[in-house]
């Protein structure tokens, strides 16, 4: 490692020269620019900086990320065989490779540099940098061994640095269970269902592609605590999933009933609509059974899980999921004695959920009878949750930097008036984990709105009488501690070798999974 | 047109070669859409995309109406040119002329103009920018203009537009699955929406008006669909 460190250091230093060398050559670099760093070089990162080299033309802009690669969720989490969408990358490219921005990645906010740090080098730090944990079920039996979050299990097989060592063991069940109905889980089963000579020619980590050639699971249950019409995930991946060759396909038809409350959510929302009519149209159009080869993707409405068996043996290991069966309820409620309280139980389970409960909203509760499934797999696809860093203010209750279109405040209470001049959130940081990518782009425009706002009304201290350090000093402090940043020129020498690798298999890239070789050829 | 095309891609590399950078990606990605399928064979640089250029060849195909790509190979001809008003967020209209065969996501960048996002004010200059910075900046930014995320081949719906007309809107097929599932998720979506990258030109559509969306405030796309206009 330490000579791939060295390396790194001679490569981001003569970088930085070249870069102060070239900077005198382009009189469109103002001397005192705008210094802005976002951390974090996902979506929400690059739209920020987009609009801010667009909004601000003295401004300067550096994206950091603790991996050595940029992209974020595109490279780690859209799933391989979506290629289509991870175009973005090209024009994110065009950002990195603008003259007023940098990449540096490999070194973290929070133990490489502090905040406090960056907010002294630069004028501006936007923090985009999403979530990177999972919110718990707090259920008895979640840590033990085979059940995974869905975010771990995306990450192991799109080739992430700190996924690839978590082998999940395919071969000793043929059942999948997978806890959460929206997008990512629908990839996750897609990828467990997908016939691996389709998955063979994407790019795929290599480790993933092995495990599912040799895979036992032939069933997987998607289980919602909700209901058809409520659940979360979009058309395009539920078609997706539906057309997978030689899968059958269970959904019981009662759970399609649709009481007047599901027909004025399917009346106003589209993509609850379609999402309905795709499944409606797979319930009635499916064989009453499974051949014997056919692989099966199950869905299952109105279930919570309750808690997890383990084999019974000592082993540690899940066998099963206990569930509830559920039921959907108003979150307004007429109002009696018994109903009251259950009203205020509903309020608090939902707050405690962090999901917004408004008129017409339903949340499903439970009834108080059981069912069990078997299964030695178990991927909880029940949301991300983001991570505070040392000096930010955050919401823990909501899993948020408490924020007013970007703009950071100091306090949790939301007091409008008490802001933390020059720090600014975006993407999911800021507003919780959903939504797709082009969600970020709108996001983006609206951060990057108020600092331009603060810039114009002097929120924010002019550049010429202020001067900050920006990248030189980041760069520099970084190597005092013997840090090294990787810049976007490594990047792109490990894209072109995952590339030249991924042609040798037919693959469109070949990712390098762990920290070391990613090092290596950047630094070669 | 294809040369007014090729006279720009050598200036833009021209100008990303002065300033010392790499073009192969920037310029590629130019190249990749769908209407200049024909130069793709030239182009081999990019790996990753090769594999589902077929894709988005066949989707263009599937997608569009009448007119093919060959058909405006010489799109010089006034008469394989239609009229097509862009009317922008702030209801500033623009006029372009645009050939036949060509979709309105490639027309709108062929003539600067932005479908994604909204466009904010930039805020009067304060005295630490100085106007030589601004020209420059802006030369360069006209090769910054973006593609449309997905760059054209439907997985991302950030070219959305609204047609304004409904007569117009009714001259169009009718969108496929793949469209309607990326239409799900644009923001301010109303009844004759349409994705840009799917409109293609054709004679009929002449005169016909777009609206570029105006972005909502609201993120919550997983479930919240605002009002029609």
């Amino acid at each position: 490692m330490a000579i791939f460190d060295q390396a790194i250091r001679r490569l981001s230093l003569s970088l930085s020269l070249s870069r102060r060398r070239s900077s005198l050559s382009f009189s469109t670099l103002s001397s005192n620019p705008l210094r802005v760093c976002v951390v974090g070089a996902g979506p929400a990162g690059f739209y920020t900086a987009e609009k801010m080299l667009k909004a601000h033309h003295g401004a300067e802009v550096d994206i950091i990320d603790r991996l050595p690669t940029p992209f974020g969720l595109v490279r780690s989490g859209v799933a391989p065989d979506h290629p289509e969408t991870k175009i973005v990358m090209n024009q994110f490219s065009k950002a990195a490779q603008h003259e007023r921005c940098s990449f540096f990645g490999n070194f973290t906010l929070g133990s490489s540099v502090s905040l406090s740090e960056l907010r002294e080098l630069y004028h501006v730090v936007v923090l985009a940098y999403g979530a990177e944990s999972d919110r718990a079920l707090g259920i008895p039996g979640e840590y033990l061994s085979g059940i995974h979050s869905a975010r771990e299990f995306v990450w192991w097989y799109n080739g992430h640095p700190d996924g690839k060592n978590l082998s999940p063991d395919l071969k000793s069940t043929d059942t999948a269970v997978i806890l959460g109905q929206g997008n990512v889980a629908l990839d996750a089963a897609r990828i467990l269902l997908q016939s691996t000579s389709v998955l063979a020619t994407t790019d795929i980590a290599s480790h993933a592609l092995e495990a599912l050639e040799q895979s036992s699971i032939r069933k997987v249950y998607l289980v919602g605590r909700r209901g058809p019409a409520q659940a979360a995930c979009t058309a395009k991946e539920l078609r997706e999933v539906l057309g997978i060759k030689d899968l059958y396909i269970h959904i019981n038809e009662v759970d399609l009933h649709k009481s007047p409350e599901d027909e004025e959510v399917l009346k106003n929302n589209r993509i609850h609509r379609r999402v309905y009519e795709l499944l409606s149209k797979a319930a009635t159009s499916a064989p009453s059974h499974p051949s014997s080869s056919q692989r099966e993707l199950h869905f299952v409405f109105f279930r919570k899980p309750d808690r997890f068996l383990d084999s019974g043996e000592g082993s540690g290991r899940v066998a099963g999921v206990h569930f509830e069966k559920t039921v959907l309820k108003g979150a307004f409620l007429s109002i009696n004695g018994v109903v009251v309280t259950a009203l205020s139980h509903l309020l608090y389970v939902a707050q405690h959920l962090n999901r917004t409960v408004g008129p017409g909203k339903q949340i499903a509760v439970g009834t108080g009878s059981y069912e069990y499934l078997d299964c030695g797999l178990v991927l909880k696809s029940i949301g991300y949750k983001s991570l505070p860093v040392d000096g930010l203010p955050f919401d823990h209750e909501k899993g948020v930097v408490p924020n007013i279109k970007g703009r950071v405040l100091a306090e949790t209470s939301g007091d409008p008036t008490q802001l933390e001049k020059g720090l600014y959130v975006c993407g999911w940081l800021k507003r919780g984990p959903t939504g797709i990518i082009a969600t970020n782009l709108y996001c983006a425009e609206e951060t990057v709105a108020s600092i331009s706002e603060d810039v114009h009304q002097g929120e924010i201290a002019p550049t010429s009488t202020f001067p900050k350090p920006g990248r030189q000093g980041l760069l520099q402090l970084l190597d005092n501690r013997d840090v090294r940043a990787v810049p976007f020129s490594a990047w792109e020498k490990i894209d072109s070798e995952e590339r030249r690798l991924g042609n040798l298999r037919s693959k469109p890239r070949e990712k390098l999974t762990t920290y070391e070789n990613l090092l290596k050829v950047a630094t070669e | 047109m294809l040369r007014s095309r090729l006279s720009r891609i050598g200036v833009g590399i021209v100008k990303e070669l002065s300033r010392g950078q790499c073009t192969a990606l920037c310029r590629t990605s130019f190249i990749q859409r769908p209407y200049s399928a024909c130069w793709r064979p030239q182009v081999e640089l990019h790996l990753e995309t090769k594999g589902f250029q077929g894709t988005i060849f066949q989707k263009h195909c599937q997608f569009s109406s009448t007119a093919t790509s060959s058909d405006s190979a010489n799109g010089s001809d006034p008469e394989d040119m239609i009229s097509i008003t862009f009317v922008g967020k702030d209801g500033e209209e623009k006029d372009i002329k645009v050939p036949v065969g060509m979709s309105m996501l490639e027309a709108a960048h062929e003539n600067d103009i932005e479908l994604e996002g909204k466009a904010w004010k930039i805020p009067p200059a304060p005295s630490f920018y100085h106007s030589d910075i601004f020209l420059c900046s802006s030369l360069i930014l006209c090769f910054y203009v973006t593609a449309g995320a997905c760059e054209g081949s439907l997985a991302c719906s950030t070219c959305h537009v609204i047609v304004m007309d409904m007569e117009y809107f009714n001259k169009l097929e009718d969108p496929a699955d793949e469209e309607n599932d990326m239409l799900d998720l644009a923001f301010g979506l109303t009844e004759t929406s349409r994705l840009g990258c799917q409109v293609i030109a054709k004679p009929e559509l002449d005169g016909m008006r777009l609206a570029i969306p105006a972005a909502t405030r609201n993120f919550a796309v997983d479930g919240y669909i605002p009002k029609p206009h």
